[in-house]
């Protein structure tokens, strides 16, 4: 069973994992196409069209992979987590069911007529369709995020005879405190992706002296989307996921921070690694007293450390929830400051020419990638040993029936398989970028 | 309450293989029946715009169920794991199938993903028939409610057979023919020329291994499990659902002679949604048979989530099928007649 217990988390952590990495683009670039559809028909300039058209092709093949990565996690809640379901799915198949039926269908219908009907619709239809694709991908979003805020911090649920919950109160599981800053927090995590992808693909050109002025917009939208989207992403939205992760679950606060001893006036810590024998961080880079203050707003707060809580109430595993979340900070610290320069050099009518500057862009992009997987990271390992925080463990969540030799086959069925799927999309993605966004015009 | 989400339930996945079922079976016939390059998009053209929304009503059925009525969800899921994480496997590689083809102009990679969108098309019509035996023939659960099937044991149908057996692949004969003579209705309907001739010639074929495998498949549930016809005789009025099989699979043949290519396909529209229905009838109020004990059979009294779950769950669910309904007639109003290929390179 224990190995067992193993499998499953691998599978679905990789799983979810690979599906993420396409979400994110998706929530992000379905925002900037509209903006860019927007210009296009507001300026009636071509070259917004074919830009609009460019990222709509990166858009659907980006797509489809989440499509087809999707449709494993919804079915892996009852194939690997069959006893999570049969306890929860009174509450959280209420928002899984709703996501289907508000956001898939949405989504998947207008998109092809966003991506076939651009002479059929006309270019205000058009626009429709691509706002209708958007705001599909942004409730599919509510609703999965909805999910996870249940998981985190379970409400409006009462408990059946047979131990099951069932929902109670259907605008309290909707509109569970929780959701406000981690829905927030997570499209602008994906704004990012989009606006470092687009500044990256316009700064690959420009450095290879090609389609120059497709180049010029590309910049122009990524950087300014990146810059609001990376402030936003620190405050309000990364300080209130904070502040309720400390309210809510003040172990997994003190394992993300690094914090063993309780203290008034706790320091914000930098740089370190955790040492679970000695139970402190070894080589510690910090700031006293900056997390009571950031945490409480005042410098003396007392914070609670590891130590004022029993052992197994701490998350499962502190180094790698502790690391996850430092790289997610430390990561959007960066952005911030790429941005600011970026935005800087905009506004002084630089950008184009800095050379260098255009290098940081274009190898900036996978970063915001490994920011959104840390991040969830964070999110996921904090919660352990829970499932469903105070509710449900992990270890009881699992199929009963499915054995380690059956689970470990499908484990490396998916690694493979999403292994090839991987490499074909990035080579379809690549040809995509070289061919260019104005090959467009010479076709049609 | 509980009867209505079966209702629903059903209904979604009826929805699923009328709809889905059309690509999947275009799909199934995609290599005979278009040869050539140009061909072969034309099929993948007529389904490129609807088909993820096709896909999209099994997730809806399966979140229904998911909400509904959790224990069957997470016992028949867990329960199927094998044949179920193929599915899965098998629907990546369909979505790429048509999604990636038309990416590059290359002989090899277009014949590589036309083979993988039809043999993919085929299995997964084989899996979606197999399960639907799987579920009229019951399954071994335990007094919890969960099980485990193996892929195979002995291929006879006994407590503890696997999820193949003589009877189950019956089942996915069944499919396979009726969703070949499905997709070719719709290939007929949607193409000129070569490829309407050769999807109704195909279709002609299939159309008596559908009728003659759908008559063993009766047969053959009265043999294993003859309780199942008993709702019948209790509520004769359940016996709309066979006779519009039964109109159904006539009327194909019937509308083939005479050319007429839309009524084909309501025709054979007729004969899917009779045929679930009947079956979904039989097995009403049980959900899944226990093979080992009736007693451990998961009904939906046994496994329905609160009252009060089911009804706001309702509300939602009328607001968000309306609109979902709302966008499918927009979006095949919207790509309605005979599908072309493009001549600058677009499209699929
Ligand atoms: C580009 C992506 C990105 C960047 C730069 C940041 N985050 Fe983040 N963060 C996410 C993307 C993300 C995410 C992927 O969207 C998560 C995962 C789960 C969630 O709610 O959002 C997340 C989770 C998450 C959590 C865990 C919530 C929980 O345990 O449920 C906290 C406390 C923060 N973030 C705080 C921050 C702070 C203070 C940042 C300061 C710069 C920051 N994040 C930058
Ligand atoms: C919002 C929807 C999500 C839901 C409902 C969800 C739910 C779950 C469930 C049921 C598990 C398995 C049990 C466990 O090991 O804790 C899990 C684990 C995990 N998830 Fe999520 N998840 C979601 C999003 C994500 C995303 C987007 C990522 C990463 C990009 C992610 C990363 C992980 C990881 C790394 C684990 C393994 C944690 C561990 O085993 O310790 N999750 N999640
Ligand atoms: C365990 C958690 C998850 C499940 C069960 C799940 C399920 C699915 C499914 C079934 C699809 C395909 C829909 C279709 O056919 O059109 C899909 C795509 C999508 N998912 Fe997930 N998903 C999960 C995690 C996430 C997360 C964490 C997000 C974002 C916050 C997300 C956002 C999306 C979006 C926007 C799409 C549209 C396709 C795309 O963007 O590539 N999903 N998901």
């Amino acid at each position: 069973m224990e190995d067992a217990l193993l499998i499953h988390r691998l599978q679905f952590a990789f799983t979810i994992m690979y599906h993420y990495l396409f979400p994110q683009l998706t929530m992000g670039l379905g925002l900037l196409i509209v903006v860019l559809k927007v210009i296009a028909i507001r300026k009636n300039d071509e070259r917004y069209h074919e830009s609009a058209r460019f990222w709509a092709k990166i858009f659907a093949i980006n797509f489809a992979m989440g499509v087809v990565t999707g449709i494993p996690m919804e079915f892996q809640f009852g194939t690997n987590w069959a006893r999570f379901s049969t306890f929860a799915g009174g509450v959280i198949g209420q928002t899984l069911a709703m996501e289907g039926v508000f956001a898939f269908f949405l989504e998947s219908s207008f998109l092809g007529l966003f991506l076939f009907g651009e002479k059929r619709l006309g270019q205000t239809g058009h626009l429709l369709a691509a706002f209708m694709v958007f705001l599909g991908s942004w409730i599919s979003g509510y609703f999965i995020v909805a999910t996870n805020a249940w998981m985190q911090h379970p409400v409006a649920y009462t408990v059946a005879a047979d131990t099951t919950l069932h929902v109670n109160d259907y605008w309290g599981l909707l509109f569970n405190p929780w959701i406000g800053w981690q829905y927030t927090h997570t499209m602008i995590g994906a704004v990012i992706t989009a606006a470092f992808v687009m500044a990256a693909v316009g700064a690959y050109y420009l450095l290879a002296r090609r389609d120059t002025e497709h180049a010029k917009i590309f910049i122009r939208v990524g950087i300014i989307a990146g810059l609001f989207a990376s402030l936003l992403v620190a405050f309000p939205t990364g300080d209130g996921q904070v502040k309720n992760v400390a309210a809510h679950q003040p172990a997994t606060f003190a394992g993300m921070e690094g914090i063993f001893e309780t203290k008034e006036g706790a320091e914000l810590m930098l740089i370190g690694q955790p040492d679970m024998e000695k139970l402190r961080i070894d080589n510690p880079l910090y700031v006293p007293k900056l997390l009571s203050f950031l945490t409480h707003n005042r410098w003396t707060a007392e914070v609670k450390g590891l130590q004022a809580f029993p052992r197994d109430q701490w998350p499962t595993n502190i180094p790698l929830l502790y690391y996850s979340y430092h790289i997610m900070v430390g990561l959007g610290t960066i952005f911030i400051a790429i941005m600011l320069l970026s935005a800087f050099l905009l506004w002084k009518k630089k950008i184009f020419e800095a050379r260098w500057a255009l290098w940081i862009l274009m190898l900036a992009f996978p970063f915001p990638y490994i920011a959104n997987t840390a991040g969830w990271m964070t999110a996921e390992l904090g919660r352990q040993p829970w499932l469903v925080f105070g509710l449900l463990k992990t270890s009881d969540g699992a199929s009963p029936m499915v054995s380690a030799g059956n689970g470990l086959f499908t484990l490396l069925g998916f690694l493979g398989i999403y292994f090839v799927i991987g490499v074909l999309f990035l080579l379809l993605v690549i040809k995509k970028i070289n061919q260019g966004p104005a090959a467009e015009t010479t076709h049609s | 309450m509980e009867t209505l989400w079966f209702v629903l339930v059903s209904f979604l996945l009826a929805m699923y293989v009328v709809l889905d079922g059309f690509d999947l079976g275009a799909g199934i016939i995609h290599l005979r029946a278009a040869r050539t390059d140009d061909e072969r998009r034309l099929i993948l053209n007529a389904i490129g715009p609807v088909w993820d929304g096709n896909e999209v009503w099994i997730l809806a059925a399966a979140g229904t169920l998911y909400f509904a009525f959790p224990l069957v969800y997470a016992s028949s899921f867990s329960g199927f794991y094998l044949p179920l994480i193929m599915v899965l496997w098998l629907l990546i590689l369909r979505g790429l199938g048509i999604e990636f083809r038309h990416q590059v102009h290359n002989p090899l990679w277009t014949r590589f993903w036309d083979t993988v969108f039809s043999l993919a098309s085929i299995l997964l019509t084989v899996f979606f028939g197999v399960a639907l035996g799987n579920i009229v023939r019951g399954v071994p659960l335990n007094q919890e409610g969960y099980f485990f099937a193996p892929l195979w044991t002995t291929f006879t149908v006994v407590p503890e057979s696997g999820v193949l057996d003589w009877f189950t692949v019956l089942f996915g004969l069944i499919a396979v023919f009726t969703l070949s003579v499905h997709g070719a209705a719709f290939i007929s309907m949607k193409t000129t020329g070569e490829v309407n001739e050769r999807a109704r010639s195909v279709s002609r074929i299939a159309w008596w291994g559908s009728l003659l495998c759908s008559v063993a498949g009766v047969i053959a549930s009265w043999s294993i499990r003859p309780e199942l016809f008993r709702n019948f005789a209790s509520y004769p009025w359940g016996l709309v659902f066979p006779l519009a099989g039964l109109l159904g699979i006539v009327g194909i043949r019937y509308f083939s002679g005479k050319q007429d290519e839309r009524r084909v396909f309501l025709a054979s529209t007729i004969f899917i949604l009779g045929m679930l229905g009947g079956t979904a009838f039989s097995l009403y109020p049980t959900l899944l048979h226990a093979s080992t004990d009736p007693a451990y059979s998961l009904s939906i009294e046994r496994t329905a989530a609160q009252h009060y779950g089911l009804t706001v769950g309702l509300v939602w669910w009328i607001i968000g099928m309306t609109l979902a309904t709302g966008y499918f007639v927009y979006l095949y109003r919207s790509f309605k007649g005979k599908a072309s290929v493009p001549t600058d390179g677009t499209g699929y």
